[in-house]
């Protein structure tokens, strides 16, 4: 069985990783749930000028004929202007890439990025669309059938684990 | 007797026809998902794709400008095909009956019927003829509900006062053919307001209104005494001259909403009005535009409730 | 024919008889003689009783053949068990002209089904304004003169009505309705019609016109007998009035019997009946009142109506409900609830209905005429559009099982019924 990286590890890496990309006009906004508490954590260690901007994409699935409107969205938040930004869209684990696809679209509804980066804890593969993250923690191995899912404890640590899907 | 025909066999919301029967997770649901839809509304760009390819047939058998336009621009905002069908009395005359009308319009392909109709229970009637896949919302039948109305104002009191458990909520006027007072009672009796009041004349308050969960009030000023919320009902004109009012204008003074009557209520109260109101039958025009009143946000929010309730019910 | 129904249970509500017997009919009249019979019907398991007599039954003829005819109807009679019928004036033209009563009782008995006994109108075309010619509808066969669903809103009218029948000894059947506190009403007005923001009837509909009508009782003599009884204080009001001495009689529809408003539910237009079904203790009171013999009788108030009539917005719904086949199964569904011997459940169709309509029929004696029902009391059938005879399949009732199917159907002697023929 492959060990999971440990998220509180990779966590530091990947905030080493972005600093020397952030710019002052450089914002960030994370993708609920997981992203957003990934993201949360990243924001404070990169001194970016904007506050946290938070997005649900339950409104831009593309699964929704299928699935309804599985849970009740939240409110997504960008509180500074998206026109001609560099921004860095945060997500927990880079899967189908349908996600970041409704985030993107989602986003353009709210003006015109000068460009998108996806950050990303985990890439465990198996992309249906051609989306890929330009910094990742970690590449991760799922078995079939199970699910890679950040979780954060009641103090707050951040970590990877596996559930059966479905 | 059948199951409540609103949920589906998984206790979903599959059809929206009255307040009444909901649970409180689902009022609860609906409320919640409502609030990132009145962000869209705010936003430059207010639409979003997740009803493309739905098609939202507004079926009115009582003509209504305003409801009927708020359902369309939600449903243009989630991107869903809109079809318009005022249905004529006088079509009604030529003697197709209610089922046949629906049945022809589910051959186009319908994925949610709004329906208005001057008959209590009317939409129930659809909802147990329409196929699997099709949903049913009451945008108003007879003197019975119209549970998006009820919901907005749950959202506009939420988005005011916060806590549901603390409140004390006054409707003023014609509850007896009020179909908005109605839906809002048993919103707020589900939603655990302590001190629900009704405020009106014996003759504008149905039989066995308490049974509702409601105090009787036939003393405005008494009614009104520390209320949070106030809620005026439109009088229409029909009932101002015969045998249930003698006029306007002894209602306006007894039941008409103006300053010193309000005064009596909390001193951060909010004021209420459906729509559309008439000024200086149940309101005067300083506290309608006044700081007390809430009616013109009640509009904004009845588009993001209705948003929220289409897209709940066309998804399950 | 001689006929001879052999082993059942015989039980004649007149007498109190209840017991094991045979039945010997000869030249269509219950025969005091055991003789060699022409036909057997075994009996044993099933009761034998009077044939119903059901004082409220539609045909639908003439005029609204389209819902229903003679002879659906009457099909439905008698697998009902019910002999003899009395159908009120409102049909299409309603029945205020002796040549509409002649054809009437003319199809019917060429028919050879149930009797019919045909209510004339007390107003011409219902309308409450002009008399009637009572004693040429009298002769053409009306047994009583009656408004049907069309309240009498003026008194004046009313009282020289009630009159001129009495003049005749007519008696005069009324359903008590205020006109103007029942206008645009369609369910009872509480707390139901309430939550379901229908406009409602009050009670008080009812007992202020019944309270009219037993003034006018007292100051003419005429004989009234109230017709589908509704609330608890219209019992009380018929209760005082007995005891007082006045000539008065009333009936409860079945269906008052065993609804409340509660059975509304979603709107279930099958449940918009008139006088509409109120509350439970009005319910209670009717049934109450039904054992104790201050309702003299129930009856069907068997309407039948097309579905499509029904498929509509419950205020916009025809009101009626189908019930010729159905009186017997819910009559004895009240018996066993309130626990009555079998005599006294099946008197409140049979000997005490007679005495309200005036025929000597609704008993088994020697003499009378064999109208006859043998039914089985304990088979449960299933209620389904397939299962009544009745063009009508507007029923409350669908999908209930009940027990009470007649097996054999006889009038004047001759079995006009059998089931599994």
């Amino acid at each position: 069985m492959t060990k999971l990286p440990d998220a509180e590890t990779l966590l530091p890496r990947l905030a080493a990783e972005l600093k020397p990309h952030i710019a002052p006009a450089t914002a960030m906004i994370g993708l609920y749930t997981g992203g957003a508490w990934l993201a949360e954590r990243l924001h404070p260690l990169l001194g970016m000028k904007d506050p946290l901007g938070f997005m649900d994409i339950a409104f831009y699935r593309d699964d929704y004929a299928k699935e309804g409107l599985k849970h009740d969205p939240k409110r997504t938040k960008i509180p500074f202007e998206v026109e001609g930004r560099d921004l860095l869209l945060v997500d927990d684990v880079l899967y189908t890439g349908r996600t970041v696809r409704a985030a993107m679209n989602e986003l353009f509804d709210y003006g015109r990025p000068r460009s998108i980066s996806l950050v990303v804890l985990a890439d465990r593969g198996g992309r249906q669309l051609p989306i890929s993250a330009q910094y990742c923690g970690a590449q991760v191995e799922v078995p079939e059938g199970m699910r890679l899912r950040l979780k954060r404890a009641a103090n707050g640590r951040l970590s990877l684990e596996l559930e059966h899907a479905g | 007797m059948p199951g409540n025909p609103q949920l589906n066999a998984n206790g979903e919301l599959q059809h929206l026809l009255s307040i009444e029967g909901l649970p409180r997770e689902i009022l609860a649901q609906i409320l919640d998902t409502a609030e990132p839809f009145a962000d869209v509304t705010e936003r430059e760009v207010k639409k979003v794709p997740l009803m493309r390819g739905k098609s939202v047939f507004n079926l009115f058998f009582e003509p209504s400008t305003r409801t009927r336009t708020t359902f369309e621009i939600a449903a243009k905002r989630l991107s869903a095909d809109v079809i318009n069908l005022n249905v004529s009395v006088s079509s009604q005359t030529k003697g197709e009956s209610l089922l046949d009308t629906v049945a022809n319009l589910s051959a186009m392909q319908a994925d949610v019927f709004v329906v208005r109709h001057g008959s209590s229970g009317a939409p129930y009637l659809i909802a147990r003829h329409v196929k699997p896949h099709e949903h049913v919302i009451n945008a108003g039948d007879g003197r019975h509900a119209h549970p998006t109305q009820g919901l907005l104002d749950l959202y506009t009191i939420r988005h005011y006062k916060k806590d549901f458990t603390r409140l004390t909520v006054a409707i003023v006027g014609d509850v007896l053919h009020s179909r908005v007072a109605r839906s809002l009672i048993h919103g707020l009796t589900t939603l655990g307001v302590p001190e629900v009041r009704v405020i009106g004349p014996q003759t504008l308050l149905p039989a066995g209104v308490e049974s509702l969960g409601v105090r009787v009030f036939h003393d405005m000023r008494a009614g009104l005494k520390d209320c949070d919320v106030v809620v005026m009902l439109r009088l229409q004109n029909e009932r101002m001259n015969g045998t249930l009012l003698p006029s306007a204008q002894e209602f306006f003074k007894h039941y008409g909403l103006t300053a010193d009557k309000l005064a009596l209520a909390k001193a951060d109260a909010i004021v209420m009005h459906p729509g559309p109101m008439n000024r200086g039958v149940e309101i005067d025009s300083p506290v309608a535009d006044g700081p007390h009143s809430v009616i013109l946000p009640q509009v904004t929010f009845g588009i993001a409730i209705r948003m929220a309730v289409m897209s709940i019910v066309a998804g399950n | 024919m001689k006929l001879l129904i052999k082993g059942g249970r015989v039980v004649d509500p007149a007498s109190g008889r209840d017991e094991v017997g045979d039945v010997f009919i000869s030249e269509g009249r219950i025969s005091g003689k055991k003789e060699k019979a022409d036909r057997t019907i075994e009996a044993r398991g099933l009761v034998v009783a009077p044939g119903l007599i059901d004082l409220a039954a539609r045909l639908r003829e003439p005029g609204y053949e389209y819902k229903a005819t003679l002879e659906s109807e009457m099909d439905a009679a008698v697998a009902g068990g019910v002999t003899s019928l009395a159908c009120p004036p409102d049909t299409d033209p309603p029945l205020d002209e002796p040549g509409l009563v002649d054809m009437l009782r003319r199809r019917a008995k060429a028919l050879s089904r149930a009797r019919v006994y045909p209510v004339g109108a007390l107003t011409v075309k219902l309308a409450g304004e002009r008399l009637t010619e009572m004693a040429e509808l009298a002769e053409a066969g009306c047994v009583a003169f009656s408004q049907a669903n069309m309240p009498l809103a003026d008194t004046q009218v009313l009282w020289r009505a009630m009159q001129y029948a009495g003049t005749f000894g007519f008696p005069v059947w009324l359903r008590a309705e205020d006109r103007w506190l029942s206008q645009g009403g369609v369910a009872h007005d509480g707390e139901v019609a309430t939550r379901l923001g229908l406009q409602g009837i009050p009670s008080f509909a009812e007992t202020i016109a019944l309270g009219s009508v037993l003034q006018l009782v007292r100051a003419t003599g005429t004989r009234v007998h109230f017709c589908r009884l509704s609330t608890a204080v219209g019992v009380e009001m018929i209760r005082a009035a007995k005891k007082e001495g006045l000539p008065v009689t009333c009936d409860v529809g079945i269906h008052h019997v065993h609804l409340s408003e509660m059975d509304l539910g979603y709107y279930d237009s099958h449940c918009r009946l008139e006088p509409p079904l109120r509350s439970q203790r009005d319910r209670e009171a009717l049934a109450a009142g039904l054992a104790d013999g201050t309702v003299d009788c129930a009856v069907s108030d068997h309407t039948p109506v097309d579905e499509d009539q029904k498929q509509m917005p419950f205020a916009e719904a025809e009101p009626g409900a189908t019930g010729l086949e159905l009186l017997l199964p819910l009559l004895l569904k009240w018996g066993t609830e309130k626990k009555l011997p079998l005599a006294k459940t099946l008197a409140r169709v049979t000997c005490d209905a007679a005495r309200v309509l005036g025929v000597a029929s609704g008993r088994i004696e020697t003499g009378a005429p064999a109208d006859l029902v043998v039914f089985d009391p304990q088979q449960l059938f299933r209620v389904t559009p397939e299962a009544l005879k009745s063009q009508g399949k507007n029923t409350p009732f669908l999908g209930y099982e009940l027990a009470g199917r007649a097996c054999y159907t006889l009038v004047a002697g001759s079995v006009v019924y059998e089931s599994g023929a």
